[in-house]
């Protein structure tokens, strides 16, 4: 069925409710929202949610944005949390202890630190062990929730809270983790790099597919951060579009190993004009700095060019 | 009449988990620990259990896992010992807190460093204010016997907390003993299934689990699960007597063993338990009137009832396989002697740390023990409260 | 309605701080964030759906007939993204108390 944005959000209600307490234009809800709406209306979903901004403002006692069952357990192991309650499930299913004609999805929201960082032992393995289950990165590039300080995911030259742009050290100085391409080492079925764009629909539809593919499956979807890249809040969909359109967060899926890139900017726009709207990347554009905005858009080429060969010699017969 | 077997503690915990069936079980290897999680992931392969098997990649992950199993309504059980304990540290008060009965069985080790894979209870202490019910085991018997009470009691409306069911690595775990196993129909019946009242797979009500907790409420949750500990006591008891019904095997919060009257006694325990009752039986032939209480019931510590046992000796020595590091005596000690305290029982007390790292504990130690409870009594006093037995030292 | 407050005794809170009552964040409030509002102007509307997905706060309602009705004041934080999506100036952002 094509997709009809219109007739999704009409007929299927939102599952992530209002009364959250997320920043004004915060990136995650609508990505949240969307990747729930995802979910056939029939079907009850467990939620796992690793700490960080979406926990602390989603489930503050006695209030829930969470239309469906919802565990937070810590930072780490929102991976090995969900794995337990789908073994739950398939144990408890295979004894008759649940209904037979119910059927319930498993989905993990982590952001980037509990994601690359603090968590990627917990995801690893249950990525491994075939859990069937979803895990959604939203990654906004920081450990946010904290105060903005770097993560695995924060790109080169980022001026953080722990990576400031100082006066000897010009902000991050590591590129950032290519955590899409290490859960495609695990050999999943599904792997997706995604963000809220053009009317939502790559996100939606890896969303159906991620859920919907038996196992493991994964999800990154770049979640851009207001208060700590630095841009007013009306941007967020700006942002989104500048990110795809410079190919600094490429769109595309991995099924079974086989790579397509989901979309492809006609024309390619430099990265400066991603980087200039925020203002973690200021000093990046001081006269003398012009060194950072070339490696930058080195590394954005190598990569988007690693891409398609990928792509390429995925698809070989 | 049970089923008469020769098994080692780690084979009896694996047996008794069996015939609870769990839903779930993860679990990660560590000595001396390891073989549960082995003996059991054999019952699941061929077919001998319903459970679903995690092998996960961590400590951590399996004390998650099994919290997601239980909050999703499963019964959720692991096996840990030592560093594996310390590594799912932050879940352990997680699992409380959120009130799971998640049942562990902990094969007690020296948590390192420096690295020893032997017994000491270490670990278990330190886990002392998680949340858990700590319940210890002299014998392959106790642990499995154990085991068998634990989901009883964890899963009671008035209690609702995780239980771990301690026993020494090694020294049980790994000895091959006679063991009464009671029949699977009659465990089944007795464990009986697990109907939580509210669980993540419920889709007619779909719950949260695990909010932020702001100072509005964490204090008054945090009573509540104080509340279920003092509660689990009388729990404790009242599943032992059903069991006792059962098995005619009889268990308390702890076994008093010729204390009656006893002039001296030693406090400990698991193993250490059984070597003491060979002193006391040798000391008693000598007219000595020496006495054991053995605790089994560390958490919810029995205050008052242990203040009462030990409250007509002359003198006590209560025993610590672990050091607190505190510059003052172990963590048994500390509880035996408030509790003794607040009862207003004056008995001449004395804390020995002994056996660390697997350090072996004769019964000449033992007897030692009850010598320098002898010379205390004569001195009506304690010059040195905070002594070792078994350290090299010159 | 939830009926845990900061006044309820410790033996009526709910167990572990579990929540039977799904989606009851929407009890909570957060319109009085906001400090720049967005006004919906209808008659610039051709219904598009451009805003609907884009709002962090689902406070723009579409009905059955997926259209949308004017916004949801009890939840809008004001971050003016729906107005920056708009094409057609159907959505304006003004200051909090300022007059129409």
């Amino acid at each position: 069925m094509a997709y009809n944005m219109k007739e999704i959000v009409a007929q299927k209600p939102s599952r992530f409710t209002s009364g959250h307490r997320m920043c004004a234009g915060c990136g995650a809800p609508p990505v949240a929202r969307m990747i729930l709406r995802a979910l056939k209306p029939e079907d009850h979903a467990v939620i796992a949610n690793a700490t960080g901004c979406m926990e602390v403002s989603s489930f503050i006692y006695p209030y829930t944005a969470w239309t469906d069952s919802y565990i937070h357990t810590a930072f780490e192991c929102a991976a090995a949390t969900l794995s337990g309650a789908e073994a739950a499930y398939k144990s408890m299913k295979k004894q008759g202890k649940l209904p037979n004609d119910e059927h319930t999805k498993f989905i993990a929201f982590g952001g980037d630190g509990g994601t690359y960082d603090i968590g990627i032992q917990s995801l690893s393995g249950a990525m491994e062990r075939g859990h069937d289950m979803t895990y959604v990165c939203y990654d906004n590039g920081a450990y946010m929730n904290t105060g903005i300080q770097r993560s695995s995911a924060t790109p080169k030259f980022a001026d953080t809270t722990t990576s400031p742009a100082g006066s000897v050290i010009p902000g991050k100085m590591q590129s950032r983790k290519d955590l899409t391409e290490i859960m495609e080492a695990h050999h999943l079925p599904y792997v997706a790099q995604t963000i809220a764009y053009m009317n939502f629909k790559d996100l939606y539809e890896k969303a159906e597919k991620a859920i919907y593919t038996e196992g493991p499956t994964f999800l990154n979807v770049l979640s851009p951060c207001p208060r700590g890249w630095g841009y007013p809040t009306e941007d967020l969909m700006t942002i989104n579009k500048l990110a795809v359109e410079t190919c600094y967060w490429p769109l595309y899926e991995i099924e079974n190993g086989k790579y397509k890139i989901t979309y492809k900017p006609a024309k390619k726009l430099p990265i400066e004009e991603f980087l200039k709207p925020q203002k973690r990347f200021r000093h990046m554009f001081k006269p003398g700095n012009e060194w950072m905005i070339e490696e930058f858009q080195k590394e954005v080429d190598r990569r988007w060019e690693d891409l398609l060969r990928l792509e390429e010699m995925s698809n070989k017969e | 009449m049970g089923i008469r077997e020769r098994l080692s503690g780690n084979e009896a915990a694996a047996t008794a988990m069996k015939q609870i069936n769990p839903d779930v079980v993860a679990a990660f290897p560590i000595t001396p620990s390891t073989e549960i999680p082995q003996y059991f992931s054999t019952f699941v392969d061929n077919g001998q259990v319903d459970t679903e098997f995690v092998a996960v990649e961590s400590e951590h992950s399996a004390m998650s896992a099994c919290i997601g199993a239980e909050a999703a309504g499963a019964r959720a059980m692991t096996a840990t010992s030592a560093n594996g304990l310390s590594l799912m540290w932050e879940m352990i008060y997680i699992a409380s807190s959120l009130r799971l009965p998640i049942v562990m069985s902990l094969v007690n080790r020296a948590v390192s460093g420096p690295l020893n894979i032997h017994n000491d209870h270490s670990d278990a202490m330190g886990a002392r204010d998680s949340g858990w019910i700590q319940i210890f085991s002299e014998t392959n018997q106790e642990a499995y016997d154990n085991l068998i009470m634990a989901h009883r009691i964890a899963e009671n409306k008035n209690v609702m907390l995780p239980l771990m069911v301690c026993q020494d690595g090694f020294i049980t775990s790994h000895s091959i003993e006679n063991i009464e196993l009671i029949e699977d129909e009659k465990v089944k019946e007795f464990v009986g299934e697990y109907h939580p009242e509210h669980y993540l797979l419920n889709k007619k009500e779909p719950i949260a689990i695990g909010p932020l907790d702001v100072q509005t409420y964490l204090f008054e949750h945090k009573y509540g699960q104080a509340e279920a500990m003092r509660n689990a006591k009388q729990v404790i008891l009242d599943v032992a007597k059903d069991f006792e019904k059962m098995t005619g095997r009889k268990y308390g919060l702890f076994e008093e063993y010729k204390l009656d009257d006893a002039e001296i006694a030693i406090v400990c325990m698991n193993s250490t338990a059984g070597t003491t009752k060979e002193v006391v039986d040798d000391l008693r032939e000598k007219g000595i009137k020496a006495g054991l209480l053995k605790i089994r019931v560390f958490r919810p510590f029995p205050a008052e009832e242990v203040a009462k046992a030990l409250s007509h000796l002359k003198a006590v020595a209560i025993l610590d396989k672990a050091d607190s590091v505190n510059g003052a005596g172990g963590a048994l000690f500390e509880d035996v002697t408030s509790a003794m305290y607040i009862n207003k029982d004056n008995v001449l007390a004395s804390s020995y740390v002994y056996g660390i790292g697997g350090r072996d504990t004769t019964t000449k130690e033992i007897e030692s023990v009850f010598n320098d409870l002898i010379e205390d009594s004569k001195k009506d006093k304690i010059e040195n409260p905070y002594r070792y037995l078994g350290l090299r030292k010159e | 309605m939830t009926n845990i407050d900061k006044n309820t005794p410790a033996d009526k809170m709910t167990i572990g701080g579990n929540i039977y009552e799904a989606g009851n964040a929407r009890e909570f409030k957060t319109g009085d964030w906001r400090s720049v509002r967005p006004e919906y102007i209808p008659e610039k509307c051709i219904q598009c759906g451009l805003c609907f997905p884009v709002c962090p706060e689902d406070a723009i309602p579409v009905g059955g007939d997926q259209k949308r009705t004017d916004f949801n004041y009890d939840y809008c934080k004001g971050c003016g993204v729906c107005a920056k999506v708009c094409p057609f100036g159907a959505i304006v952002m003004k200051t909090e108390g300022e007059e129409e």
